[in-house]
């Protein structure tokens, strides 16, 4: 199978990798590079548990070839921030209890990100418009908008 | 917006952990994307298998072909019923009591006749994900189909197609007898009579199936699997041939499960191929294959005849209900019997006749999901209570009020309500949060109010015979180690039991490590199912924890030269509790304990109220150990020309007994309020002729973000539960009235009942055109 050399940054680490064309970025995130916090919850777009960050911009890594991102810069939810240096989403959804399963946790947070990157301070609905691609069966959504509306209050305007 | 008030009751303990919404334990790794789910777990050298599935839902298999696919290079192995040393097996759903009589056939995989479309018939372990898919799809199966039946009362009659080998369809059926309903109906001055309808529904977890397997030493397999039942290793075991020792399950955290991963999924298949390859096998079902092969929530079809008085009494209810079983017996007998003494709801109702069924067809095989048979009476009952109370001028709650069950009464079963039960109180503060209906913002919008009330019952059925068991100990260093096999849903089953056992060693949460999920390694506890591991669960830890803490307290007695009662355990000290000054570390109590030899661990068993078989021609006896009561209030906005219909507020208020961590609860009761109303709403996986058109989340549509209001909570806490200081179970009460309190709401508003969930906009324009 034909190959192609590229170059992606993911979690700020830079990495020369040979994919497929048709390779999805899910697949090489996963099975090629270890990245086991992106989830695979559907595998074709409708659930979001695979969204990271392409470039500061959310999307479905299973809805990506692994050849678009070439040059760009992924985030995964451990590259937005640790155990040691939590960003203040992953605080809040500890703390509000916006996590049951989390299986979905991961896009969530990812989402949020992007939308609170773009809108420092967001109403209700623009955060349940941002999150609308991430499935979640276990919370109702209620505790996972009130914890990435409650960094947004956090933030300076 | 989540509000907890205190029913008065004589119960007066102070908490010094329990009680406090609290961050769960497991809350971080999952935050900053540390924890390992199945599909995350991989080996040096690890196969990877796929499932060949029937194209059939009714056919008998004529040859397999797999000789293609075993030269195909990379395949490890091919495996057919004839591999598999016990293929034939029965549903035990991991119960050590054996009671006989439901026990139904199941097979791993497919020999002869085929049930329903997408039922394992062949197994490959391959080098590649890829190679694998590829060998599946040279494996020749021949089939000769067959007409199969889709339909339950097609099933029923006399001549129909025999989806299994039996005589009839008709897997059982049963009774419930009291008093005489033809007197009652001759007593009713208004009687309502309809038939209810609900559809097959997917659990729709976000995490699909998964699991990897391998040999260890002394040919012991292995399993590492999403599951709610690490105790199906027996099951495992069995069909293997191996002795129940060499079988070990290993739980993950799990992704997901209200009820479907109740029935083992990808376990068995996984232990087939380790122990044929002897190397490490994963096995991940895709989406599809996940809405293919794993239970649905029963379909039932429910034939509902209530009379009251012109006051308001209820003088009789006769029910007929009918549920597709699917393909294989499963859960369903089990799940028809929940149904069958919870098809009276919360009512005392002096005359009452049920008659339950469930039947195969050539579905997708049902059984358990959340609620386990009570959300679909509970959408007939409540549904013919409103319109009883409409008949008779009454409002809701009146016609409610007058017929609430009350401590001390009995169930149409004869079971007497032996503790608290607060459904007046439910009913009356959800409509008071509720307030007053909104003005509509357009001609065409109508507003609705509805409520709905339930009693759910928490923990197995009593003659289960259910047992928990959980280790605590005390570490050199004050540290706290609890083992307990319990599996976590995410719906803080591990970290609740942490709380427990900081309570009573009075040590902070974080102090507590909760080892979980290991056949061989930690205390059996049984399933997490049924609502049931705070009360068994927790109970066995407290019993285990108050043991330790006993044993501490002596020898600190000793020491200070008190009495016991004069102690106890705060802040990782031992205090006097009157002499604040005098005290003495939990590490120096613990090492001056250890030198003693003083055992500072214990493994408690909790055991359940055991109870005889109840007689199943008349339905009378002892089915569960409690209730949990409760009542939603939901307002609706209904566009009366194109029938959208959108929720505007969601009460959820339920007597939780105690809130061991507020912060779980109210994540049960918001996210079971949502996936009520997805039943109420949306949800519908639609089969034609045993094939599903909707196999994912394209088709079969969840609620998401911008579809859900803000549930408000309203937690009551009696203290009268039977779990630990007086909890109850919340994971399944939490949804079972959703749906008739909006379909409800949605008949206040438009004044014509939708009779069949869910309720789209198709129907009720349907509804409207026909009013």
């Amino acid at each position: 199978m034909k190959t192609y050399s590229i170059h992606i940054i993911l979690n700020g680490e830079s990495i020369k990798i040979d994919v497929a064309a048709q390779e999805t970025l899910l697949e090489t995130l996963r099975d090629k590079l270890g990245a086991t916090e992106v989830k695979n919850g559907c595998g074709k777009g409708d659930c979001g548990s695979c969204a990271v960050l392409l470039d500061g911009v959310a999307v479905n890594s299973c809805l990506t070839l692994t050849l678009q991102a070439d040059g760009k810069e992924i985030t995964t939810i451990k590259g937005i921030g640790n155990d040691e240096n939590p960003h203040p989403l992953q605080k809040s959804f500890i703390e509000k209890g916006a996590i049951q399963c989390g299986f979905c946790t991961a896009g969530m947070i990812v989402s949020a990100k992007a939308l609170l990157d773009t809108n420092l301070r967001p109403s209700r609905e623009q955060i349940r418009d941002a999150i609308s691609g991430n499935l979640c069966r276990c919370t109702g959504y209620k505790k996972i908008i009130d914890a990435i509306q409650d960094v947004a209050f956090e933030s300076k305007p | 917006m989540s509000d907890t008030k205190k029913i008065e009751t004589p119960h007066k303990k102070s908490f010094k952990s329990v009680g406090k919404p609290q961050p769960r334990h497991d809350a971080r790794d999952k935050a900053f994307g540390y924890t390992k789910y199945a599909d995350d777990l991989s080996i040096l050298g690890m196969l990877y298998a796929k499932v060949l599935r029937s194209e059939y839902a009714a056919a008998n298999i004529l040859s397999i072909d797999t000789k293609k696919a075993e030269k195909l290079p990379g395949v490890r192995a091919v495996l057919t019923a004839k591999d598999v040393p016990n293929n034939e097996t029965i549903t035990r759903f991991g119960q050590t009591h054996s009671v006989g009589g439901f026990e139904g056939l199941y097979r791993v995989l497919a020999d002869k006749k085929v049930r329903f479309k997408g039922e394992a018939i062949a197994l490959v372990a391959a080098e590649t994900i890829a190679i694998a898919e590829k060998a599946v799809k040279l494996i020749r199966a021949n089939y000769d189909p067959l007409p199969g039946v889709f339909d339950p009362i097609e099933a029923m009659k006399p001549g129909a197609y025999q989806v299994g080998e039996g005589k009839s369809n008709v897997i059982c059926n049963y009774k419930v007898r009291k008093g005489d309903v033809k007197k009652g109906f001759s007593l009713s001055d208004v009687i309502v009579e309809n038939t209810y309808r609900v559809p097959f529904v997917d659990h729709a977890y976000i995490e699909p199936e998964s699991g990897v397997a391998w040999t260890g030493e002394d040919g012991i397999i292995n399993i590492q699997a999403s599951t709610q039942v690490i105790e199906h290793f027996r099951e495992i075991a069995d069909v293997l041939g191996f002795p129940h020792n060499k079988v070990r399950v290993i739980g993950t955290m799990i992704g997901g499960g209200f009820g479907g991963k109740e029935d083992i999924t990808v376990e068995t298949y996984l232990a087939l191929l380790a122990w044929k390859t002897k190397k490490p096998v994963k096995l991940t079902f895709t989406r599809e294959e996940s809405v293919l092969s794993h239970s649905k929530r029963h379909p039932y079809i429910m034939k509902y005849r209530t009379g009251a008085t012109k006051d308001g009494k209820i003088m009789a209810l006769e029910a007929e209900l009918i549920s597709d079983a699917g393909g294989y017996v499963y859960l369903s007998p089990w799940v028809l019997l929940y149904s069958t003494v919870g098809a009276t709801g919360p009512y005392d109702i002096p005359h009452v006749k049920v008659d339950s069924c469930t039947v195969l067809t050539n579905n997708t095989f049902s059984s358990a999901f959340r609620g386990f048979g009570v959300p679909q009476v509970c959408f007939a009952y409540e549904s013919q209570m409103d319109e009883l109370a409409r008949l008779l001028n009454l409002s809701p709650l009146e016609i409610r009020t007058r017929n609430y069950l009350r401590k001390g009464k009995a169930l149409a079963t004869g079971r007497v309500l032996d503790h608290y039960v607060a459904l007046p109180e439910t009913a009356e503060k959800a409509l008071e949060a509720l307030g007053k209906k909104r003005r509509p913002r357009s001609p065409a919008e109508k507003i609705g109010h509805g409520i709905a009330s339930a009693m759910t019952s928490y923990g197995r059925m009593v003659f289960l015979h259910d047992t928990s068991r959980s280790y605590v100990g005390i570490e050199m260093d004050g540290s706290v180690t609890v083992r307990c096999g319990v599996q976590d849903l995410g719906g803080g089953q591990a970290s609740s039991l942490a709380q427990i056992a900081a309570e009573e060693l009075g040590v902070p949460m974080d102090d507590v490590r909760v080892y979980i999920a290991d056949t061989a390694l930690t205390p059996l506890a049984g399933t997490t199912t049924a609502t049931r591991q705070l009360y068994m669960s927790g109970n066995a830890t407290l019993m285990a924890a108050k043991e330790v803490k006993k044993r501490l307290l002596e020898k600190a007695a000793q020491m200070l030269d008190v009495v016991i009662d004069d102690l106890d355990l705060k802040d990782r000290k031992v205090l006097l509790r009157r002499k604040p000054g005098k005290t003495i570390s939990l590490k120096n109590l613990v090492r001056a304990c250890a030198s003693d030899g003083i055992p500072l661990y214990k493994v408690a068993q909790f055991n359940a109220p055991f109870r005889e078989l109840i007689d199943f021609k008349k339905g009378q006896g002892q089915v569960f150990p409690d209730f949990t009561f409760g009542t939603h209030a939901v307002e609706v906005a209904v566009d009366a020309e194109t029938g959208k219909v959108q929720l505007l507020r969601l009460i959820a208020c339920l007597d939780v007994g105690k809130a061991i961590n507020p912060l779980s609860v109210e994540g049960q009761l918001e996210g079971g309020a949502i996936q009520g109303m997805g039943y109420a709403l949306m949800e519908d996986v639609i089969l034609k002729n045993g094939v599903t058109l909707t196999p994912s989340f394209s088709e079969y549509l969840i609620p998401t973000s911008l579809d859900v209001v803000d549930v408000e909570c309203i937690m009551l806490e009696s203290r009268d539960g039977v779990g630990p200081y007086g909890a109850k179970g919340v994971g399944e009460p939490s949804m079972v009235s959703i749906a008739p309190a909006i379909v409800n709401a949605v008949c206040d508003a438009l004044g014509v009942r939708i009779f069949e969930l869910p309720v789209t906009p198709e129907k009720i324009v349907k509804a409207l055109k026909k009013a």
